[in-house]
């Protein structure tokens, strides 16, 4: 573990991150908080991505996902926060638990 | 712990600040924190793109994370919280259920991972990444390159849309 | 005539037997449909015209026929005339077929010959009658009938026409109806002779079946005639069925013919208009029975029995009708208890199996019997309806052809000879004495009162001075030639009609006996009459003397009581306190007991019926409907609740299934996200693992 920095290292680390965001995402109650989560999710994908482009690959493909993969949450981003911004308008809230209006 | 390389020291210093401030995100109570967290957190992962020789990657995460997706989060949390609610505006609940399902689902993979065989060694690299990431770009992947602004700008149109006033009839109070 | 010799039988046909009995009905049709018209365009002439003229033609039509049947020899003496298949059932099969032998020859003549007459007289007698047309269709009508019943070829004919003259003479009796007495009288006549037609029946349906079992059904006279000693050996109830078919017809015959205990309805049926107290009740109807009896003679010779009872009861209500006669005042009355005591002599003699005398006593009876009716018929309308002999008297000199025609028919009925009742009649006592004296005696006897009351008759109403008032003896006149030619030729018929039948023992050859023989050639003669052995000549002649002797008292005493009035009427009415006068006055009472016991008990038994019906039958015909009503109850609910509650709990399932399911989307992002995470972390594990 120590020795040298190995695949499964970064892949760890992914996983960690991961777990952290999976985490966030099923218990924050802020609906940014939530977001914040997917990012970090995304991120861990990121790591996969990039890790494994330098350390199976030997080409830069993975570094190609990546720059989409950015790109995208990106854009998810903007739209969630300008989503998140409407409904704040209409409900005064952004409290998850409490905008339930889809509900039965 | 006797040949600890300086890579080796680099990588879990960076990791741990990926981590520590993944964990801030998790578990702090104001969402400012939380938001600052993930900046770290973002630092540090663009810290591991730069041991993985992608530094271009490492250049696009900081650009566009810390200071775009960051600071527009920073915006929402502005504009949807009012600085007087800041401190207790990021309560979680359900902690310990998640915390299970988040157990297991680190269980499994955890379990995936030890038992794939993973390379050990590093692959050697030719060429500078930006180099090669450009000529991929516009490449091999040139069609989801093109997409990928066609997504750009509906997200920014689509954005726009979202958030503007209503422009109906005065009567109708929203 | 039939097939029991193995002879060729020789059976001649016409077409014009139809004709007999269809002219009166076409008669009767029109009369019927269209006779009220006719009346009031032609008067009465009109619709008496036509009906005259139907039996009339009959009548020709009877003589032609007769003509042609004398002319064949006397074991060809048949001839058929088939009209129309009819019944065709199984093994029963009757067609409307008539049939013309020497007896129905004789029943003919008399019915046509007699009833034509009648018609002739009832032109006059219905003078001031405004339903004349409705009477004259009736009269056809009846002729159509009785027509019918001695034509018929087979017992289901004879019984169409059987009933037919029950229905019109319902209708004759009752005619001026709008008096309930008649209409009451009609009702009588009709009922106790349909007593006597189910006696009938059932000896017809026991006698088909019986000859059925044996595989001869058949209800064809001629085939009857030779089949029937198939059932010879058949017993039911303890006797012959012989015996047995034989009472129950002979229960037909006494309703119809008015013997004890069925004859009550005869003396109310005076009820009705004279003219038809002749044709029916004298002359043609009830002589049916008789008709009846001597046509299935083939099957009473099988019954001594049934031949017992027969006679005795002839002989009892011969009696019996007679003691009733002497004392009515009612001129119709004494003659229709005359005519009930007359028919008893006739059943005198089919009883003990002389059915030639029998029908030949028919015959005299009917020509004298119809005089004697018609003759009183005069007088009634001439005393404008008054029917008392007590107010009548001395109508000799007023209405001369009335009476001397009265009076001839008076002396055949007394039995003086050389009229016709001498000799129809003292033939059935000489047969009778050969059978038993103590019938003979009890006959004798009845003869006596019936010389007696008959004669009592005349001078209490021809001789002496008229009791009635002013008014009515000012108006007395003879009658019309209408009514009194009719007397005239029945009145000859009474003098010359006795010697178609004079007995061997005058030096006559019994033509009339003769002349049946055909018919009657397989009867065992009865007992009594025995054609070959040498009968007691000494004998018969002291019973005609002794018939004429005492025929000659009661003409005596009458003449003694009512004409010289020296023995006074009270020496016989005091007899025992004068009870025994009221008792016959009275009828015996009959009428009261039979309307007691029969009467008020049928309307009882209705009563309680009635009852039950309404209450227990009705009731368990509510019952059922509240059953129903109750079931289509429970079905209602049972639909109401289970079917509909079946549908609604159905829909209620998916409203509740769908109540839970739908609360999967709570809206809650975080509850949506569990459930991802959840779902990909299984997914995850099921290919890790």
């Amino acid at each position: 573990m120590f020795e040298s920095v190995g695949l499964h290292h970064y892949v760890v680390v992914g996983l960690i991150l991961f777990c952290f965001g999976l985490f966030c995402v099923l218990t924050r109650r802020n609906a940014i908080g939530v977001l914040m989560g997917i990012e970090l999710i995304l991120n861990a994908a990121n790591i996969n991505f990039v890790a494994f482009s330098r350390y199976s690959a030997g080409s830069f493909d993975g570094q190609v996902f990546s720059i989409f993969v950015i790109m995208l949450a990106a854009a998810e981003a903007a739209i969630g926060l300008a989503i998140i911004l409407s409904i704040y308008r209409r409900a005064k809230s952004i409290d998850v638990n409490e905008l339930q209006g889809l509900h039965w | 712990m006797e040949n600890l390389s300086l890579s080796v020291l680099t990588f879990y210093v960076l990791a741990g600040t990926a981590v520590v401030g993944a964990a801030g995100v998790a578990f702090s109570r104001n969402i400012i924190y939380s938001a600052l967290s993930l900046m770290v957190s973002f630092m540090g992962v663009a810290g591991l793109y730069v041991m993985l020789g992608a530094d271009f990657i490492a250049g696009v995460q900081v650009l566009l994370y810390v200071g775009g997706v960051l600071v527009l989060t920073l915006f929402a949390v502005m504009l949807t919280q009012g600085i007087s609610d800041i401190q207790v505006s990021n309560r979680s609940v359900g902690r310990v259920p998640a915390l299970v399902i988040v157990a297991g689902t680190a269980a499994i993979m955890f379990r995936a991972v030890s038992q794939a065989g993973w390379a050990d060694k590093a692959l050697p690299l030719d060429q500078s990444s930006t180099y090669e990431v450009g000529n991929l770009l516009l490449g091999r992947y040139i069609l989801p390159f093109e997409v990928a602004s066609i997504v750009l700008l509906s997200v920014l149109v689509g954005a726009v849309v979202l958030t503007r006033k209503e422009v109906v009839a005065e009567d109708e109070s929203t | 005539m039939t097939a029991a010799h193995g002879h060729e039988i020789v059976i001649h046909t016409s077409t014009l037997l139809r004709w007999i009995p269809l002219l009166p009905l076409i008669g009767a049709a029109i009369n019927f449909l269209v006779g009220a018209r006719i009346q009031k365009k032609f008067g009465r002439g009109g619709v008496a015209g036509l009906a005259t003229l139907m039996p009339a033609m009959s009548f020709v039509l009877v003589v032609m026929s007769f003509l042609q049947l004398q002319g064949y020899p006397t074991d060809e003496r048949l001839i058929i005339d088939n009209v129309l298949k009819w019944i065709h059932i199984g093994t029963l099969n009757a067609d409307i077929a008539f049939q013309f032998d020497p007896l129905s020859a004789v029943m003919c003549l008399v019915v046509t010959g007699v009833g034509s007459l009648i018609h002739v007289y009832s032109y006059g007698y219905m003078d001031d009658e405004p339903a004349a047309w409705r009477f004259f269709a009736l009269l056809n009508l009846f002729m159509f009938a009785m027509l019918c019943l001695v034509l018929g070829d087979n017992l289901l004919i004879m019984f169409l026409g059987w009933e037919g003259v029950g229905l019109c003479s319902w209708g004759l009796i009752g005619f001026w109806f709008s008096e309930m007495a008649n209409a009451r009288a009609g009702n009588k006549a009709f009922i106790v002779n349909r007593v006597g037609d189910f006696g009938f029946t059932l000896g017809v349906f026991l006698l088909f079946w019986t000859l059925d079992s044996h595989g001869a059904g058949t209800v064809v006279f001629r085939e009857l005639a030779g089949s029937v000693h198939l059932i010879a050996d058949d017993m039911l109830w303890g006797t012959t069925v012989a015996t047995v078919v034989t009472l129950f017809l002979f229960v037909g015959a006494a309703g119809k013919s008015a013997q004890i205990p069925l004859y009550v309805w005869l003396p109310d049926a005076m009820a009705g208009p004279t003219p038809v107290s002749a044709l029916i009740h004298a002359a043609t109807m009830v002589t049916a029975g008789i008709y009846m009896i001597a046509r299935m003679n083939f099957i009473f010779d099988m019954a001594p029995v049934t031949g017992q009872v027969i006679t005795t009861i002839g002989a009892l209500t011969a009696f019996f009708a007679a003691t009733i006669g002497l004392a009515q005042n009612d001129i119709k009355k004494v003659l229709a208890y005359s005519t009930v005591s007359q028919l008893g002599y006739m059943f005198i003699a089919v009883g003990v199996g002389a059915y030639a005398a029998g029908v030949f006593h028919l015959m005299t009876h009917a020509f004298f019997k119809a005089c004697l009716f018609l003759g009183a018929g005069s007088v009634i309308h001439a005393m404008h309806h008054e029917q008392d002999m007590r107010n009548m008297g001395g109508l000799r000199k007023y209405m001369p052809r009335t009476f001397w025609t009265f009076l001839i028919a008076t002396i055949a009925i007394a039995g003086f000879p050389p009229l016709a009742g001498f000799f129809s009649k003292d033939e059935i006592l000489w047969k009778a004495f050969n059978y038993s004296p103590a019938i003979w005696a009890i006959g004798f006897a009845a003869a006596a009162m019936t010389s007696f009351y008959m004669f009592r008759l005349v001078f209490m109403t021809f001789s002496g001075e008229c009791r009635a008032d002013h008014h009515t003896v000012e108006h007395l006149h003879e009658s019309s030639g209408w009514m009194t030619w009719p007397l005239v030729i029945l009145a000859g018929g009474s003098i010359f009609a006795g010697f178609l039948g004079v007995p061997a023992a005058l030096g006559g050859s019994n033509i009339f006996e003769h002349w049946l023989e055909p018919v009657m050639a397989h009867s065992a003669h009865g007992a009594g009459h025995d054609a070959h052995a040498h009968h007691n000549l000494t004998l018969e002649y002291g019973l005609m003397v002794a018939s004429v002797a005492v025929a000659f008292g009661g003409l005596l005493l009458a003449h003694l009581m009512y004409n010289k009035k020296s023995i006074k009427p009270d020496g016989f009415t005091q007899l025992a306190g004068g009870r025994l006068h009221t008792l016959i006055y009275n009828k015996y009472y009959i009428d009261e007991i039979y309307q007691v016991v029969w009467v008020n008990g049928t309307l009882g038994l209705a009563k309680i019926l009635a009852w039950f019906d309404a209450n227990v039958v009705d009731g368990m015909v509510n019952g059922t409907a509240s059953v129903t009503k109750l079931v289509s109850f429970i079905n209602g609910r049972i639909d109401h609740h289970l079917v509909d509650g079946l549908v609604n709990k159905t829909a209620g399932v998916v409203h509740g299934v769908g109540g839970a399911v739908r609360r999967i989307q709570t809206g809650s992002i975080n509850a949506y996200l569990y459930v991802i995470v959840i779902v990909v972390t299984a997914v995850l594990f099921a290919r890790t693992w």
